[in-house]
């Protein structure tokens, strides 16, 4: 699927969520420990929480979950990590956000438009022959329309990398389960 | 009360109780080193930095009690990464302060600006780079915690000009001292989980062939007396690894010795046919376990480590116990006390029969000891083993033992007897050639009161030799024996036994450089050992010295292997025994 080559994300990969101290030099820890072990991170996203104290930052790698459970527990010995928590995929709700610069002459422009429609994204900037389309949703979606576009000919594009959140209990008869293991700091 | 940024510094350092320091002084600290004029922090004044930072090590491990150790910035500060590697290894509490570039030059490529935080990331427990004068009593509280407590670790804290330098505005801060620290993330575990400590009970009253495998974390959590109790309490022999040496003594019917590369087979192979393997603050080192799929294969794992991290990363424990060691296996004995208590009551037995299992144990001991043989007709070589047994034998018990990285670090915690806790020193994890000399310097300004012998080799001697000159000037009586086999020893026993004795690089000579001579330059005794008889006169000579340091350049047998051995990635049953057995062990 070309999706998949596209986010490099597999139907193993794992999503972190890592709720680290708001301070300089984090992120280079964090990311220079799944570089030490040799993992590739697909995507990562890093924003400031509700609490100025702390950023949570998403990791989505495609790994064995027995070496990961060996960089989660390395993480957590990181003084600044205060929490991480691991996502299930089929137990999140992820998304992601792109904006990418499609080629649209006169000819085409009304094709590409229409795409835009059927995918519910929007048209943030418009030039003689090229459009700026910016599109949310789940990640394969974004590869799906990436895909498309290609035909028109991209000439930049962005992705933000995924963000996740566990998804919440429906049906009445299922056991408690939020989804989301949480691996906690131990004690 | 107002302070500039290096006042408070050295005042957060004496809050920490730390009576003596190791370092050298450059452009970037040199604000700092103004006010250890007036304090009565002791200060070390090292010939290297990395000598600093295993005086700093030698003095934790000896003591207890962090090591700190303080240089400039740049070249200062990148003399000590392989201390605080060490360190990481070894999981030794220290405290490196580093001078930095002023805050406005950082990034700048200034005069010796180096981005130590950046490069010593993953050698370190933890670092910071304070960014305000009034950071500096809270950052320093915080380091000394991180350092201390959990797995214990070197934490690097780097400290811009600017805001220690009187002269300069950003230096000035209004001085506290925090009665907490507040690290969100950072809560360590100390008490172990009761479920399972009743779990690791059971399987213990359940094992016939149960082997207690102790590493330094006993020694780290101090529960050398708790591990004794609970050996005594169930009869469990106990295998001490490279770090655990004396957390256990030689000298108790239970104790197994080392085991791993160079370990005894009697350790090696209990471990290997056990069925419970009780790993104490041990971390299943590559040089334990050997082949690790072919490691113990019939033993359930009970593993206690204060890092979670530990459990399950080379092998799967059946039981796994973060905590504290000694909080962990004061709970255990009193479950297994509780056990036997029950099982007494009941008219039950608490336990299988061990008496075959330990016949076994003591069969193989008698079958399989130590040995060399010192010859002692004219021409016969000395050999390196002899010289550690007459150490050993003619100094006092408590003696201090400190080694470098290779065969004589092997032979030193071979056929020393450690009887008692903090008496072996040396570079385990990141095998560090040139420990020694400044790690003895360490443990001696710690426990002035003892004797410190330091073990070394020629090479490693040759890599930090000039902290004797240190030595020399503090008063600081260390003694060295180097065990002068003219080689890069262990290296060329490799080459000889999996190279086709093609040695390549590891000649060094017998004389080059003159050791005694040397010796003499730097302040210290210097004596030269070449024939077995001269050898117990000269270590009472050594031992009869206390006021400067003293060298003996012993000549040894540059033939001699360390046996036995488990060569690299083969299994731990192919033990080699001796040159008789062939290289491969098969
Ligand atoms: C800093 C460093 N460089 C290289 C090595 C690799 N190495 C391990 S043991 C050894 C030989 C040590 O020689 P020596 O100090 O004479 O001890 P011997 O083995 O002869 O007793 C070497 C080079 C090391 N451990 N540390
Ligand atoms: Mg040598």
């Amino acid at each position: 699927m070309a999706g998949t080559a596209a986010t490099g994300a597999g139907p193993r990969h794992h999503i972190l969520t890592v709720l680290v101290e708001n301070k300089a030099g984090v992120l280079a820890r964090v990311s220079s420990l799944f570089a030490r072990r040799g993992f590739n991170i697909y995507s990562l996203a890093v924003a400031p929480t509700d609490d100025e104290r702390f950023s949570r930052i998403t990791i989505v790698v495609d790994v064995e979950s027995s070496p990961l459970e060996q960089v989660t527990k390395q993480l957590f010995k990181l003084i600044n990590v205060v929490k991480i928590s691991e996502l299930d995929p089929a137990d999140a709700v992820e998304r992601e956000m792109m904006m990418v610069t499609v080629n649209a002459e006169p000819g085409t422009r009304g094709q590409v438009i229409e795409l835009v429609d059927v995918f519910q994204g929007r048209i943030v900037d418009v030039g003689h022959s090229e459009l700026t389309v910016e599109l949310a949703g789940p990640p394969s979606k974004l590869d799906d329309f990436e895909d498309l576009m290609r035909a028109y000919g991209i000439s930049a594009l962005q992705r933000t990398g995924r963000v996740a959140l566990p998804r919440l209990e429906r049906q009445a008869q299922r056991l408690p389960n939020t989804g989301i293991r949480s691996l906690g700091k131990v004690g | 009360m107002k302070l500039n940024g290096g006042q408070a510094l050295i005042k957060s350092l004496e809050m920490e109780g730390v009576e003596v320091m190791f370092g050298l002084p450059g452009g970037a600290i040199l604000p700092v080193y103004d006010p250890i004029i007036d304090s009565p922090i002791r200060h070390i004044l090292v010939r290297h930095e990395q000598g600093a930072g295993h005086m700093a090590e030698g003095y934790a491990h000896a003591t207890g009690r962090p090591g700190v150790a303080m240089v400039t910035s740049g070249p200062g500060a990148t003399n000590i990464v392989t201390p605080l590697a060490d360190a990481m290894m070894d999981s030794i509490p220290m405290v490196v302060i580093t001078g930095q570039v002023p805050s406005a030059a950082i990034g700048t490529d200034a005069f010796q600006e180096c981005d130590i935080i950046g490069v010593t990331r993953s050698v370190t427990k933890h670092n910071e780079l304070i960014t305000s004068a009034q950071d500096i009593p809270r950052v320093i509280h915080e380091a000394f915690h991180i350092a201390t407590t959990g797995r214990p670790g070197p934490v690097l804290v780097d400290i811009p000009k600017d805001i220690v330098d009187p002269n300069n505005p950003n230096s000035a801060m209004d001085w506290y001292w925090p009665d907490s620290v507040d690290l969100p993330g950072y809560k360590p575990t100390v008490k172990g989980h009761p479920r399972m400590i009743r779990e690791a009970a059971k399987l213990i009253s359940e094992a016939q062939r149960p082997v207690i495998y102790a590493g330094g974390g006993i020694l780290k959590a101090r529960a050398a007396e708790a591990l004794r109790e609970l050996a005594e309490l169930t009869g469990i022999s106990v295998v001490t690894t490279l770090m655990a040496r004396g957390a256990f003594p030689d000298s108790h019917p239970l104790c197994l010795g080392m085991p791993g590369m160079h370990g005894n087979y009697t350790a090696i192979t209990s471990m290997q046919q056990s069925d419970l393997l009780i790993a104490l603050g041990s971390r299943f080192d590559d040089r334990v376990t050997g082949k690790v799929g072919a490691f113990a294969p019939g033993a359930k794992i009970i593993h206690v480590d204060v890092d979670p991290a530990e459990l399950g990363k080379v092998r799967r424990p059946d039981v796994p116990i973060v905590g504290d060691c000694k909080a962990v296996i004061e709970e255990l004995i009193k479950e297994v006390r509780q056990l036997q208590a029950t099982a007494a009551e009941s008219g039950g037995i608490a336990q299988p029969d061990r008496a075959p299992w330990d016949a076994q144990l003591k069969q193989w001991q008698a079958q399989f000891p130590l040995h060399y043989d010192q010859g002692w007709n004219e021409g016969d070589a000395l050999k390196p083993q002899f010289c550690i047994e007459m150490l050993r034998d003619n100094s006092p018990e408590d003696t201090i033992v400190v080694s470098g990285v290779g065969q004589h670090q092997m032979w030193s915690s071979q056929f020393w007897r450690f009887n008692h806790p903090y008496t072996w020193i040396n570079s385990g994890g990141l095998g560090t050639m040139g420990f020694a000399v400044p790690a003895a310097v360490g443990a001696k300004v710690g426990m002035p009161g003892r004797t410190v012998w330091a073990i070394d080799g020629d090479g490693c001697f040759q890599m930090t030799a000039q902290e004797l000159v240190t030595a020399s000037a503090e008063r600081i009586p260390v003694k060295v024996a180097i065990l002068n086999n003219a080689y890069l020893g262990m290296v060329r026993q490799w080459q000889e036994l999996f190279y086709e004795e093609r040695y390549s690089e590891v000649y060094l000579s017998p004389d080059l450089p003159d050791y005694k001579m040397w010796a003499e330059a730097m302040g210290c005794v210097g004596m030269r050992v070449e024939h077995p008889d001269e050898v117990v006169p000269a270590i009472e000579k050594a031992n009869s010295i206390d006021d400067r340091p003293v060298v003996i350049d012993f000549r040894v047998d540059w033939t001699e292997k360390v046996y036995p051995m488990v060569a690299a990635g083969t299994s731990n049953d192919n033990v080699i025994l001796g040159p008789e057995m062939g290289e491969g062990g098969h």
